[in-house]
């Protein structure tokens, strides 16, 4: 079998000369898996939450990248899309929600709120100040007061690059 | 419709309830106030809808504000009572409207003004383990970065 370009993860793969045998690094396999199957929390917190129903919805279609399927439990999620304004009172939720969701995990902070705590940085008594002050670490941010649908699809994308070119930990 | 009108039967029934009438509101006096609501309510001018409770902080004193509605004049009306610092207490309206329990609730959270006779005067938004009021002008809490002044 010629190893086609257009097979997903072909970049991976690598012909066995002379034979129909196909070679890939299980890291890599494992790594391609799981960047292309991100399952993300149902979990919006302000106006940038609607933001992010419109890509799941049919006209920016998240589907396309497999992060279509937004569970309503911790436990069955691999990223945790932080879409809103993070409130004084929703902080110690957040934090259990991503220490409740099972490793590996990855943190998106969606919208200026969720990075620094946006337009309401001065002056608002509510407002937490982004996603690290709440002590979660955050792997990509997605920059806007909202971010397009285009936007967070580009976060998904540049998430799954991250996760292709991790290594495997030796330990 | 007009505050004048409505500023006038006051002053029939409650001739010195009234610290000022301007087009917008009327400023009652806060140890007349509650019977001069009721007449409100319960009177020919039918302000049975207690639309809204807020405040302002004056810095040295606060501005309760009530908005009534009547259905039957299809009329919104503002009245404003004026606390001092040194004594925010005003009389619980939940006895006329249960809408104001919430309300009084909201007011009491954010500008801290007491109001004697309400049933269960908690916070309702922010933590309860606050003791601040956030929209007084001089609150101050960990992590509240006040916009600089240019
Ligand atoms: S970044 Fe803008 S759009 Fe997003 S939650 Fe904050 S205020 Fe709303």
């Amino acid at each position: 079998m010629a190893v086609n370009e257009r097979i997903p993860g072909s970049e991976y793969l690598e012909k066995f000369p002379g034979g129909e045998v196909i070679l890939a690094k299980s890291q890599d396999v494992f790594n391609w898996a799981k960047g292309a199957s991100l399952w993300p929390l149902t979990f919006g917190l302000a106006c940038c939450a609607i933001e992010m129903m419109t890509t799941g919805a049919s006209h920016f279609d998240i589907d396309r990248f497999g992060s279509g399927v937004f569970r309503a439990s911790p436990r069955q999620c691999d990223v945790m899309i932080i879409a809103g304004t993070i409130c004084v009172k929703m902080q110690d939720s957040i934090k259990r929600l991503y220490d409740q969701m099972p490793e590996p995990k990855y943190v998106i902070a969606m919208g200026n709120c969720a990075i620094s705590g946006g337009i309401f940085y001065h002056d608002s008594y509510s407002v937490v100040k982004g996603a690290e002050a709440v002590g979660i670490p955050v792997d990509v941010y997605v920059a806007g007061c909202p971010p397009r649908p285009e936007n967070l699809l580009n976060g998904i994308i540049k998430l799954q690059e991250k996760i292709r070119s991790t290594k495997a930990r030796v330990t | 419709m007009e505050t004048a009108i409505v500023s006038k039967s006051i002053q029939e029934r409650f001739p010195d309830a009234i610290v000022e009438t301007k087009p917008e509101w009327i400023c009652l006096k806060k140890e007349i106030f509650t019977p001069v609501l009721q007449f409100l309510k319960t009177g020919h001018l039918a302000f049975i809808n207690l639309h809204c409770i807020t405040a302002v902080d004056r810095q040295g004193s606060v501005e309760v504000v009530y908005h009534l509605y009547s259905f039957e004049h299809k009329w919104m009306l503002t009245i404003k009572v004026i606390l001092l610092d040194s004594d925010l207490t005003i009389d619980s309206l939940t006895s006329l409207w249960s809408a104001a329990n919430w309300l009084e609730r909201e007011v009491f959270d954010l500008f801290g003004v007491k109001f004697t006779g309400h049933p269960d005067l908690r916070r309702i938004l922010n933590p309860d383990t606050w003791s601040e009021h956030p929209l007084r002008k001089d609150f101050k809490r960990d992590g509240f970065i006040p916009r600089p002044v240019r």
